[in-house]
């Protein structure tokens, strides 16, 4: 599938920041088909993926997916059944973890309730033997970087989940490894200081230039952190794009219906030429149109997927030049603030739509209530065609 | 409260349901209660532990006597106020300066407390091993491994004292073992030796040490020895750094468990010892039952409760600050 420049705009360096597209770029980390089981059960089943060096990298997908067995072998923690992992060119096999130069911010902090948070961030400085005053200059650039100067003394039970979160991610830059492996690392964080915290943990990796790798099962803090995502499901990866691309461009109908929510439309290929794509949809009793390049023959079985945002709705009968034109009756109504979603029962289906409004204005004069009949439509290049 | 500018018509009565109720009979009643459950342990122990060491502690500054009881003096009631007078003034202090002046008494202190000591870090040397291989071992023998340990309790301490007897005789099952895989000719002699006393008590208090070991083990987070491996320290090291450390206090519970009663140990260096080995439990035995001298062993026995006062204080202050810690 071609690509589309649909990158959030994260600043100019972000923008540009794109090796994946060089060929000629060596990536920092290469799994080469990668297998990991454990007895029967197959973990990580034949896995290859390049994460390039300053590289934001996201693994997502649900629990039991592989995402963290993946990080583990890179951590030392696991060793591949099969398949090879390479650092900077070398091959990980055989080096125990303690020989590793990535270093890891645990989901459960792994704090050493024995020691001070100085002591917890001089830990892996101390192991390579480095001198005390420049251990010292460290850890104060730590704790500043993390904002726990006044901490430094505290142990990690006197800290609040958000200042030991501080102190993980500070003990697991102290060493400025090559990679910093995050495993889930805000899971524990109340949703405000975690949207806060992504935030800074991505303005940490611009500012300390490190290649990050983030599990996570949260699709939104994927998509905000991260300059790629690999979708993972049994074990396999299903798709590594960029976030926009990921939302846009689904390559499958796991993918899509994954990250954020989707409506699809089964149907049937009437005809497919000059780019657009012409079906039937018994389903929705309708026929759509769709921008696509795939060679498609007349009759295959597509599904036209097309994100609730998408699509526009309206108590007026929409324009005559609207293409993809459908009416329904209001089912449910659910008012979050920022966003109305509204599920709409199409006329003569039992197929549900759901679409969301965004609500720029504090009143509207005849606002979408519960049995209204409105009408909906969208462009031909709004929706992507799946195969079934 | 919320900033917008429109009067909130709940907010009176919100205030009057928050004003303090000025019931006071229920409190009271769970007061009078509290205490009562509180004075059950007391009276207890005032009844049963208290006056008998006030009795003991009378007894040691009294004289001893060829009568029934064998010291004085006695208090008599019906004396009145001078009996009591009389009986004061009659108290003293001589058995303590006893006690200071023969050197068998302070060699018996002294070499108790050298053979709790050395037995203490010996069972220590011993346990931690066991213990650490029982928190690592798979979750579903671990209650197995528990048993074993807690089963020797279910036999009687003399009889598994007196068992040791049969294995270290010089013709006792140990020897026999020995010169039958041809390690020794001759037999050893173990037997009334501290080393037998050092076997008994190392053996006997094991599951003391054991216990308050694995238990901290136990707790300990996989995850932490993998943060330290992560960050640089092999496993040799990370036992040091973290598991050790983090295991303190059990083998500080532990030490205490073993120490407090090896010290006053009587049956082990009795039935092990023999008579070349010095212990305070045994000497306080022999002044009591075969020298008949109340008032000194008396005496012995309160300045044995002074010297054990001080590490029990230590042991209940710092299981007292780890409860803290916990809460």
């Amino acid at each position: 599938m071609a690509l589309k420049p649909a990158q959030k705009a994260l600043g100019p360096i972000r923008r540009s920041f794109a090796p994946w597209l060089d060929p000629s770029a060596v990536p920092l980390i290469r799994f080469e088909n990668v297998v990991k089981r454990f007895g029967d059960f197959t973990a990580v089943d034949d896995v290859s993926l390049d994460i390039h060096q300053r590289e934001f990298f996201a693994l997502l997908g649900p629990s039991g997916c592989g995402k963290t067995t993946l990080m583990r072998m890179l951590a030392g923690f696991e060793a591949p059944t099969s398949g090879r992992i390479t650092l900077a060119g070398k091959d990980l096999a055989g080096v125990p973890p303690y020989r590793r130069p990535v270093n890891m911010m645990f989901q459960s902090y792994a704090l050493f309730p024995h020691m001070t948070v100085a002591q917890n961030i001089a830990f892996g400085l101390k192991q390579d033997g480095m001198p005390k005053p420049e251990m010292e200059a460290r850890v104060a650039e730590m704790l500043r970087l993390v904002k726990l100067e006044p901490f430094a003394g505290r142990k990690p039970h006197q800290l609040s989940g958000g200042q030991r979160q501080r102190v993980a991610l500070a003990r697991s830059l102290a060493k400025k490894p090559k990679v910093l492996l995050l495993d889930e690392p805000l899971g524990a964080l109340d949703k405000k200081l975690r949207e806060e915290t992504q935030f800074e943990l991505m303005d940490l990796q611009q500012e300390l230039g490190l290649t990050f790798l983030i599990v996570t099962h949260d699709q939104e803090e994927a998509m905000t952190v991260a300059d790629r995502i690999a979708v993972m499901n049994h074990g396999k990866l299903v798709q590594v794009a960029t976030p926009g691309e990921i939302y846009e461009q689904p390559n499958c109908r796991y993918v899509a219906d994954f990250i954020g929510d989707i409506n699809l439309f089964e149907g049937s290929v009437e005809s497919a030429q000059g780019g657009v794509v012409r079906l039937k949809s018994a389903e929705a009793g309708a026929e759509f149109t769709a921008a696509s390049d795939a060679e498609l023959q007349a009759g295959a079985e597509v599904a036209l997927a097309i994100r609730p945002e998408k699509m526009r709705v309206s108590l007026e009968p929409p324009p005559p030049e609207a293409t993809n034109r459908l009416a329904g009756e209001v089912w449910d109504i659910a008012y979050l603030g920022d966003w109305t979603i509204l599920l709409i029962k199409l006329d003569g289906t039992d197929k549900i739509v759901r679409v969301s409004r965004a609500n720029v204005t504090r009143s509207e004069a005849r606002p979408i209530g519960w049995d209204d009949r409105v009408f909906l439509w969208f462009a031909p290049d709004a929706g992507v065609l799946l195969r079934s | 409260m919320t900033d917008v500018l429109t009067p909130d018509p709940e907010a009176p009565r919100a205030i009057a349901a928050a004003s303090p109720e000025t019931a006071a009979g229920p409190a009271d009643a769970g007061r009078w209660k509290r205490w009562l459950l509180i004075a059950v342990p007391y009276l207890w122990l005032l009844a049963l532990f208290l006056a008998p060491f006030a009795i003991v502690l009378k007894i040691s500054l009294s004289q001893t006597t060829i009568a029934q009881p064998p010291y004085e003096p006695l208090l008599d009631l019906s004396a009145g106020w001078q009996g009591l007078v009389d009986f004061v003034s009659q108290l003293d202090l001589e058995n303590y300066s006893i006690l200071f002046e023969d050197e068998l008494y302070v060699a018996s202190y002294l070499s108790s407390l050298k053979i709790a000591t050395i037995s203490t870090l010996l069972t220590l040397a011993i346990a931690y091993p066991m213990a650490y291989g029982m928190a690592r071992a798979p979750k579903n023998i671990r209650p197995t491994l528990l048993m074993a340990v807690i089963l020797p309790f279910w036999t009687s301490l003399l009889i598994r004292v007196y068992a040791w007897i049969g294995i270290l005789n010089p013709d006792g099952l140990l020897n026999a073992f020995l010169m039958w895989a041809g390690v020794i000719r001759e037999p050893l002699y173990i037997m009334n030796t501290e080393t037998a006393v050092y076997i008994g008590i190392v053996y006997s208090y094991l599951p003391f040490m054991v216990l308050p070991l694995y238990s901290s083990l136990e707790k300990l987070d996989d995850t932490l020895l993998e943060a330290a491996a992560d960050l640089g320290s092999p496993p040799w090291k990370a036992f040091w750094q973290i598991t050790f450390p983090l295991s303190l206090p059990g083998v500080v519970a532990g030490c205490f468990l073993v120490f407090i009663p090896a010290v006053g140990e009587f049956v082990i260096p009795d039935l092990l010892g023999g008579s070349e080995t010095l212990m305070i439990g045994k000497t306080l035995y022999n002044e009591f039952f075969l020298n008949r001298d109340w008032p000194v062993s008396s005496a012995i026995a309160v300045l044995l409760l002074l010297v054990l006062v001080v590490p029990i204080a230590i042991y209940n202050n710092l299981q007292a600050k780890e409860l803290e810690g916990k809460a």
